[in-house]
């Protein structure tokens, strides 16, 4: 027994004693106060909601809520790496609502495959568009893409006459959102896939390190050989594409699509669910999974308003305020960690 | 010349011309390292009061101090007799102390009668009082003997133009001292003749100017009194008459080279070429050719705003050269930005650690690898193990001290986290190293370590360039060394050439100020 004490401690020469371990600590710390600024929130609200509320904890109503989230999931899950890049994406809402017609338009007359195809070469088009304008003609992204999405919304409007397009009728189309694999949608199905590729793409590839780099500090990106450019051009595509198939889930799920749907109000609910979730308006951090949980924590509040019956109203005022809370929070870390 | 001092309509009061601006004995230190170490002047009223040294001598903290700008750790400052407590600008402005730097600070929107009384205005119920400003104005302008109209506004103006309303808001405030910190280093020769006329004026009015200057010429010509510092510490104070260049220069440096240096090892004259750049023009880059070896340490020396980043940054096409061409390795560099220069081996670790080198924010580990990542990771994907294995080996090599690779750069010291740059750099296996700046906010411990990696990569066979502001470090690193000014390299020298002196008078060299 000694014997093995004496060898082991022998062993494990131990390293050289960090000089500043209060530092370090420190830092871990801050690492996971973004982790769990968010989850602890998120956990307390799931309970305090399955206490009060008998119809919150039922498997119905759950897969309800993931339902109901699952374009705003999507589009969150794009825009995380958007804004992760110093970016930011006020157009997602608008062509949502133009991919959506589009799908449903093609829909009427062709295959679904040629109908999702046509919508997200819409999304690609848009964000190739943002991408280019943002890294090439070097105009800001809160600009080109607000400029953006009154254009899209105007093509999206003109297209479709105003119209709401049925999608319900079209036969296989609502399959698409709708199917049930294990007693839950597809759309949940699609949603968590995409999101779950979204979050590795960031946090384990050599494109999310550069997105991390390109947000955190261009020119030193660019230096040390990062196409900053290619980098912000291509979240700009996910974030059009992550939009496109939003607008196809919501047009196959809801049985119909309308141009005016989408808009500025789901461009400002996926902002709100990614800075909710923890990554920094200011760029060069942030995580995908937060942000999936940033969105949820949103619906939640709504969630627990209906079943509650609290006056809807209140759900505007208290999302402000979290909003304010978490942006808050983000500045003071930076500033601690500086 | 007492007396008529007395500027605008309402005196301050706080001093009478004649009296004396004694420092005695003042030490300041920025985060452990001294930039003045018991420094006393005085300097007397109505008289031309040069400030001269090499970069990082302690000129511009000394003119700072004086100015109020930072207070100093040790010392003491009197006017007339009486201490003085200055914590801002402000305060000193009480004391009749004004401060024109090199960056004017004027709004371009405004007439430069608003902009010589910003702050100031004649006012009645927080009404500006147009034409009492006006008279005032006029008073002003006279009595100085400017031309200047007061309706013109600030932005069409010259940057002399702009120079005198800096002035004429000075004296609006009954100046009695005047700091400039190289007051002539954006005008043209004709608004520098312009310049001085001012400057002798203001002196010959009673008002004590302290003139901060890199051309020696221009500081003999004005100055009635040249205080030389060297390191912080004061070399002499000398009344200009009998001065010349070279005695200014020997002043300046004045100090054998310490032997902080790693042994040269001697590069062969026959080496194949590395790099070779010819006739290169880019923006403030003008018209540069040189050779680099293998194996040969080639300094970059001059002064700050000489186009030395300019130069590296256009080597690398991080700016467009407009003309001339870069070779490496007998090839000729083409392609977009720094992304190429790196695949091909040529590596730049800038100026400046936080801006343009690391992500402050992340992690050690992420910040090594930026690079490279495609050494340590299979169609795209991050392969932790390999990252970890490949930056510990880099690290190891470049001697970085970190608790941790998760840590965040930002918790490192200012010496590891320029290693972190160089464990970056040896990943890209470079066969050109361009080093600007490479010990900037460094301690003495962590430079030696750095003087050493850089002997040593050129000892493995890599051509590695170096610049730097502080001589001492050019001299003792590099084999050979090259001096730029206005964009030009006006001097490479070589052998026993590489002396203090002849990089000082290159550099200071008065090629017409242009």
């Amino acid at each position: 027994m000694s014997k093995t004490t004496t060898d082991s401690s022998e062993l494990a020469t131990p390293p050289v004693p960090p000089s500043t371990p209060s530092l370090a600590a420190r830092v871990h710390l801050g690492q996971s106060w973004r982790t769990a600024g968010i989850l602890i929130p998120f956990l307390i609200l799931f309970a305090v909601l399955s206490i009060s509320s008998s119809a919150f904890l039922h498997t119905t109503n759950l897969i309800n809520i993931l339902d109901q989230q699952a374009s705003t999931l999507c589009i969150a899950g794009a825009g995380t790496l958007v804004l992760v890049a110093g970016g930011i994406d006020l157009s997602v809402g608008s062509t949502y609502a133009f991919a959506g017609v589009t799908a449903g338009m093609v829909g009427q007359h062709h295959s679904l495959v040629l109908a999702i195809g046509a919508a997200l070469a819409v999304g690609l088009v848009v964000g190739l568009a943002n991408g280019v304008i943002v890294s090439v003609f070097k105009i800001s992204p809160l600009i080109t893409t607000l400029a953006m999405s009154y254009v899209i919304q105007g093509i999206a409007l003109k297209v479709s006459s105003g119209n709401l397009i049925l999608t319900g009728t079209i036969p296989g189309f609502t399959t698409f959102a709708t199917a049930q694999f294990l007693a839950v949608p597809s759309a949940v199905w699609i949603t968590a896939v995409f999101v779950v590729i979204l979050a590795l793409l960031l946090s384990r590839t050599n494109f999310g390190r550069y997105v991390v780099a390109a947000g955190g500090n261009a020119e030193a990106a660019r230096l040390a050989g990062v196409r900053v450019g290619g980098i912000k051009i291509t979240t700009f595509v996910l974030s059009g594409l992550a939009a496109a198939l939003g607008g196809v889930i919501d047009a196959s799920r809801l049985g119909s699509v309308i141009a005016s749907s989408g808009g500025a109000a789901l461009s400002f609910t996926v902002l709100a669910g990614i800075v909710v979730g923890g990554t920094s308006i200011a760029g060069g951090e942030g995580s995908g999974w937060r942000t999936a949980i940033g969105v949820l924590f949103i619906a939640l509040i709504g969630n627990g308003f209906d079943l509650l019956g609290v006056d809807p109203n209140w759900q505007q005022i208290v999302l402000g305020l979290i909003l304010l809370v978490a942006v808050g929070l983000d500045m003071w870390t930076r500033r601690v960690r500086r | 010349m007492p007396g008529e001092h007395s500027t605008g309509s309402t005196p301050r009061g706080a001093t009478t011309p004649g009296d004396d601006l004694v420092v005695t004995g003042v030490s300041k230190r920025f985060g452990g390292v001294p930039a003045l170490s018991d420094v006393s002047v005085t300097i007397r009223a109505g008289t031309i009061h040069a400030l001269i040294g090499e970069n990082g001598a302690g000129k511009s903290t000394l003119a700072k101090i004086i100015a109020g700008v930072i207070g100093p750790d040790e010392g003491t400052i009197t006017l007339g007799g009486r201490a003085l407590h200055m914590r801002s600008p402000r305060e000193a402005l009480a004391h009749g102390i004004v401060t024109i730097a090199q960056e004017l600070a004027i709004v371009p929107s405004l007439t430069v009668a608003e902009n010589v009384y910003l702050g100031a205005e004649a006012s009645a119920g927080g009404f500006v009082r147009r034409r009492e400003s006006r008279r005032r104005f006029r008073e002003l302008v006279e009595r100085v003997g400017f031309d200047l109209r007061p309706d013109a506004v600030a932005r069409t103006l010259s940057t002399a133009d702009q120079q005198k309303v800096e002035i004429l808001r000075a004296l609006s405030r009954n100046a009695s001292f005047v700091v400039m910190d190289e007051p002539s280093a954006a005008l043209s020769s004709h608004e520098t003749d312009a310049l001085h006329e001012i400057i002798r004026s203001l002196a010959r009015a009673g008002t004590a100017v302290v003139l901060i200057s890199h051309f020696l010429s221009e500081v003999l010509a004005l100055a009635d009194t040249i205080t030389t510092l060297r390191d912080g510490r004061l070399v002499r104070t000398i009344a200009a008459t009998g001065a010349t260049e070279e005695s200014l220069i020997e002043g300046m440096l004045g100090r054998s080279l310490s032997t902080a240096f790693p042994t040269k090892h001697p590069c062969a004259t026959d080496a194949p070429v590395v790099l070779e750049v010819s006739h290169l023009r880019a923006p403030r880059v003008d018209d540069c050719s040189f050779v680099l070896r293998r194996g040969e340490i080639l300094g970059i020396a001059g002064l700050v705003g000489a186009g030395r980043s300019e130069l590296a940054r256009a080597i690398i096409r991080d700016t467009r050269p407009s003309s001339g061409t870069v070779r490496l390795n007998g090839e000729e560099l083409t392609g977009r930005g720094p992304r190429a220069a790196i695949r091909r081996g040529l590596v730049l670790i800038p100026e400046s650690r936080k801006d343009l080198g690391l992500l402050m924010g992340r992690s050690v580990r992420e910040n090594v690898s930026l690079s490279r990542l495609d050494l340590v990771s299979r169609f795209g994907w991050v392969s932790r193990a390999r990252e970890r294995r490949l930056v510990t080996q880099f690290m190891d090599a470049t001697t970085v001290k970190a608790a941790s690779m998760a840590l965040p750069a930002t918790m490192l010291s200012g010496g590891n986290q320029q290693k972190l740059l160089f464990a970056r750099t040896l990943m890209c296996a470079p066969s050109v190293l361009i080093a600007d700046e490479p010990t900037r906010g460094v301690d003495i411990g962590s430079k030696r370590a750095i003087y050493d990696l850089l002997t040593t990569m050129a000892d493995e066979g890599l051509g590695v360039i170096v610049i730097s502001s502080e001589l001492e470090e050019v001299l003792g690193l590099a084999h050979r060394v090259l001096v730029m000014r206005h964009g030009r390299i006006t001097a490479e020298l070589s052998g026993a050439n590489v002396r203090e002196d002849a990089v000082l008078a290159a550099a200071f060299a008065d090629s017409g100020v242009s």
